[in-house]
């Protein structure tokens, strides 16, 4: 607030009249950010009360809180959640944790540097469908994939990915997806380190891990923390990945909150626990976005 | 020693950083390589690298004359939600950056939090409200929400570029007799176009590769590319050539956009956080 | 040409009150200069008058209208920004034509008034150049350009040499000072710089902490300071400050004892206090005289020599230092004990109000 108030200068002629333009030019975006996110807010909060199906409308009236016993009873539910909190904090872990080391990587000298990186980020603009079927068809498909022929060719048996270990693959190919965003963030941050800053360290007699920990590493924290709350948005609600490769299976092994809520409204058209879960799953993002805002704000000078 | 220890060190990060570039890159190239062989081709095993490059593979996805469909629908519903959130997000963020009050720090923080809100939560609402309204397999009822879902962060993004824009130069606009209006058209926007463009740039990659609501808003007639390629998920996707071909130009046009202002998208993206 | 006018002008932030209540009359054609330390409140009366900032209470009046509401375009005002605030986008030219054409003046007239102003400011090279292509000095010639091609009735300057070296603000100074003159426009320029204030002021007013210390000339400022922050603030080196009792006081003057004992008659009138009160006692370090030591009462601590001139810091027998200033020639050296003596008639004395004693004659050139 304070950077605010220090930049803020242009001041209206009459106070007045500057906080009405202000307003008014403020509004539109405002009230339809307002009803955008209240108005569908209600109405799932609404059909989460109610007995609702698209194709069986014999069923109806008030159902109380059935709908949540209901999925909360469910151990498909419990597993979708536990299957979304893996993939978040697996593809954090990896993109941040990996992205911080490429970032100094790609900081270093060497030859061709710029066409590298340029290649490193490139998977963050490939769309996510393309990027699971690429994955799921070209590169680790058990007979014609890539990575199976690799396997195949030092005399091991190609493994069906998809198909043992369907959780950690759909990880794998989101954080192919995510590393590319942590690393272009971070290497920017990385690059407006002060060199001063370093060298200073290196009078000091810094070690590189020491320069790592106590220079580089709480230099990045701002920029970090916007790509955790970046990824963690999107993280929430992988959704293509998981419907264009295993479409939540075997079974409910890669489902994940988002794509249980998507079958059962969409493939089960249970109105009432689909919005169930999506309440659910507000309550959930609200409070990972409680400390996420929270700790971004900290960061960011507003 | 000194020196011959640096030679080395230096020799151990390029190949490094080649090798976790071809890496991380393959996919994308074997794709693209996919694309111009033939089906036969392009299932052999082992995996070819050196073979006849063929354009029948493309050749038939332009065939199919839903592939123009597919494409149109995209650009028009990128387009369609970039212009508007642009035309929402501009006067929002001039407001916000130039005339800031008490509410200012709360109200982007609420604006990014409406972010955090899963789509899912709302998947059925947004679902029967479109349906209802018969926006359902629309291009516009498309583009409208994912106009809605990245205006938050297009008003961040445009915040942060207009603050960059020092305060003096509008003041002197508003000596010099500009009203309100003209001091956003004739002196801030030729000033924050770079950072209006990288904006603009940042929402049609975002809209381009949206994939959530594409797929559950859309059937048939406002499907867009995301959509088309996910139907190769289906045992179509095992013709391989076709799935490349298709794919590749698919994400051609945002993987160049993207290689071009890789710079000025990261200066947006990070709010300001890194200078 | 114009007049301006303050009636007790009011600021309020949120909650803080950052201009006081300040009343003053600006004369036509007259150089007005605000000055004062940094958070003083020069900038935002300077804008409030621009037109920038709200007025929360009071009047500003300019050529006796009201004009708190009126748009800054509309108030017939120009202002050099500190910063410059040249539009970056456009070249030297259209930046001087953008007020010009907002205000509906025709083509061709524009284009004689910015030739005939880029003349008078040697710009002509330059109207083609974006801002980004100029030097710091071209810059702050096109933002004065800018302002004098709309011949406005006031201009107001915003601390406009700070951003410049020290030899080309010297340079600007004696440009400005020049344009003025010819321009004959009413001006008023922020400052937190006593030498630019000094030497092209009419008027110059001292603010602090929004409220106004003195209204006075430069010399008047120099001479007679109205108080303690004055007398600290214009000058330089600053004025040497120590204590002393008040023995008695008429229309001829004033005695003080100091602390060594010494008597002190000094022609300054006493307000209304009484034999005994302690009070300040003020010299300018080019009034102290030096001399040999005829007892220990001064050690000399640190000479720095400037060349035109020597800066003595005696160090005094109570451990108090007092800055003397004197020709570049003395021989004098460290460690050498030396003696003060105070001209009574350059003498300041200030009651524990702070406020000063009324000289009993005016200087001629303060008068």
């Amino acid at each position: 607030m304070q950077a605010v108030l220090e930049h803020s200068a242009p001041k209206g002629a009459s106070e007045r009249k500057g906080k009405r333009t202000g307003l008014l030019l403020l509004s539109p975006a405002v009230l339809i950010l307002l009803v955008w996110s209240l108005v569908p807010l209600a109405m799932t909060l609404w059909y989460s009360l109610i007995n609702y199906n698209l194709i069986d409308p014999t069923l109806h009236g008030f159902a109380g809180f059935s709908n949540y016993w209901y999925l909360l009873t469910d151990p498909d539910f419990l597993y979708s959640l536990l299957h979304t909190v893996i993939l978040v904090v697996g593809v954090l872990i990896i993109s941040v944790g990996g992205g911080t080391l490429l970032a100094i990587l790609y900081d270093q000298e060497f030859f061709g540097r710029g066409i590298a990186r340029v290649l490193v980020i490139s998977p963050f603009f490939v769309m996510p469908t393309v990027s699971a079927l690429l994955w799921k068809n070209l590169m680790l498909h058990p007979i014609y994939g890539v990575y199976s022929a690799m396997m195949r060719a030092v005399g091991l048996t190609p493994i069906d990915w998809l198909a043992r270990f369907p959780l950690l693959t759909v990880m794998m190919i989101v954080s192919w997806e995510w590393l590319p965003f942590a690393v272009l963030i971070l290497l920017t941050a990385v690059q407006s380190l002060d060199s001063e800053q370093k060298e200073a360290a290196r009078m000091d007699g810094a070690g590189p891990i020491a320069q790592f920990r106590h220079i580089i590493l709480p230099h990045l924290s701002r920029a970090i923390s916007v790509v955790v709350m970046i990824e963690t948005i999107y993280l929430l609600t992988i959704f293509a990945e998981i419907s264009v490769t295993t479409a939540g299976g075997p079974g409910v092994a890669s489902t994940n909150l988002a794509y249980l809520i998507y079958s059962r409204a969409l493939l089960q058209f249970d109105v009432g626990g689909a919005s169930a879960g999506g309440v659910l799953a507000i309550i959930i993002a609200n409070v990972a976005a409680m400390f996420l805002v929270r700790s971004v704000a900290r960061n960011l000078e507003v | 020693m000194a020196i011959k220890t640096k030679r080395s060190t230096k020799i151990a990060v390029t190949c490094l950083g080649w090798g976790i570039a071809l890496w991380l890159f393959f996919p994308i190239f074997w794709m693209i390589l996919t694309g111009f062989k033939s089906e036969v081709q392009a299932v052999s095993t082992p995996p070819k690298l050196i073979f006849a490059p063929t354009l029948s593979s493309y050749a038939e996805v332009f065939e199919r004359a839903s592939y123009w469909h597919f494409t149109f629908n995209t650009v028009i519903i990128s387009v369609g939600a970039t212009v508007g959130a642009l035309l929402l997000a501009i006067p929002a963020a001039y407001s916000m950056a130039f005339m800031p009050s008490k509410r200012t720090r709360g109200t982007l923080l609420w604006m990014l939090s409406t972010r955090m809100l899963p789509p899912v939560g709302v998947l059925v609402p947004i679902y029967l409200l479109a349906r209802s309204t018969h926006l359902l397999d629309t291009c516009t009822g498309l583009a409208i929400v994912n106009m809605l879902t990245n205006l938050p962060i297009i008003v961040w993004m445009l915040f942060t570029f207009f603050r960059e824009v020092p305060a003096p130069i509008l003041e002197a606009g508003r000596m010099d007799g500009a009203t309100r209006w003209q001091e956003m058209t004739m002196v801030l926007l030729p000033l924050a176009l770079p950072g209006i463009a990288s904006t603009a740039l940042l929402s049609l990659i975002l809209c381009w590769n949206e994939a959530f609501w594409s797929l559950n808003l859309t059937s048939s007639n406002a499907a867009p590319l995301t959509a088309f390629i996910a139907s190769f998920s289906s045992p179509e996707g095992l013709f391989f050539g076709k799935l490349s071909a298709a794919s590749t130009l698919a994400v051609a046009p945002i993987l160049v956009l993207g290689w071009i202002s890789q710079k000025q998208l990261v200066r947006g993206l990070t709010f300001g956080a890194v200078k | 040409m114009a007049t301006l006018e303050l009636k007790s002008l009011r600021k309020t932030y949120l909650t803080e009150e950052i201009i006081k209540g300040i009343s003053l009359s600006i004369e036509d054609r007259e150089f007005v200069v605000f000055v004062g330390p940094s958070g003083c409140g020069k900038s935002t009366l300077l804008r409030m008058i621009a037109g920038l900032e709200d007025i929360t209470s009071g009047d500003l009046l300019i050529d006796g209208q009201r004009v708190n509401d009126v748009e800054p375009g509309k108030r017939g005002l120009a202002m050099v920004f500190q910063s410059y605030a040249l539009y970056p986008h456009m070249d030297v030219y259209k930046n001087m034509e953008f007020g010009l054409k907002l205000a509906g003046v025709p083509e061709k007239e524009r284009s004689e008034k910015i030739q005939h102003v880029a003349a008078t400011l040697q710009l002509e090279p330059y109207l083609h150049h974006k801002p980004g292509q100029l030097s710091g000095g071209q810059r702050q010639r096109v933002a004065i350009g800018r302002a004098i091609v709309r011949n406005p009735k006031v201009f107001l300057f915003d601390e406009p040499l700070s951003n410049l070296d020290a030899a080309l603000r010297g340079q600007m100074r004696v440009e400005l000072s020049a344009l003025h003159r010819k321009l004959n426009a009413t001006t008023i320029y922020v400052t937190h710089d006593q030498v630019e204030a000094m030497t092209m002021a009419d008027k110059i007013v001292v603010l602090q902490k929004g409220v106004v210390e003195q209204i006075g000339s430069p010399l008047e400022l120099y001479h007679h300071p109205r108080n303690l922050f004055v007398a600290k603030f214009i000058g330089s080196p600053p004025m040497n400050f120590f204590s002393a009792i008040f023995q008695n006081g008429g229309h001829d003057g004033s005695s003080v004892q100091l602390r060594d004992g010494t008597l002190l008659h000094v022609p300054v009138s006493p307000p209304d206090i009484l034999p005994g009160t302690k009070i300040t006692v003020g010299i300018r370090p080019e009034h102290v005289e030096l001399a040999p030591a005829s007892d220990d009462s001064g050690v000399v601590e640190v000479i720095e020599r400037l060349g035109a001139i020597t800066l003595v810091h005696v160090r005094c027998a109570d451990g108090q230092i007092i800055v003397v200033q004197t020709d570049g020639f003395t021989t004098l050296e460290v460690d050498t004990p030396v003696s003060l003596k105070l001209p009574p008639q350059h003498c300041h004395l200030f009651a524990p109000d702070g406020l000063a004693f009324e000289a009993c004659r005016r200087h001629p050139l303060a008068a």
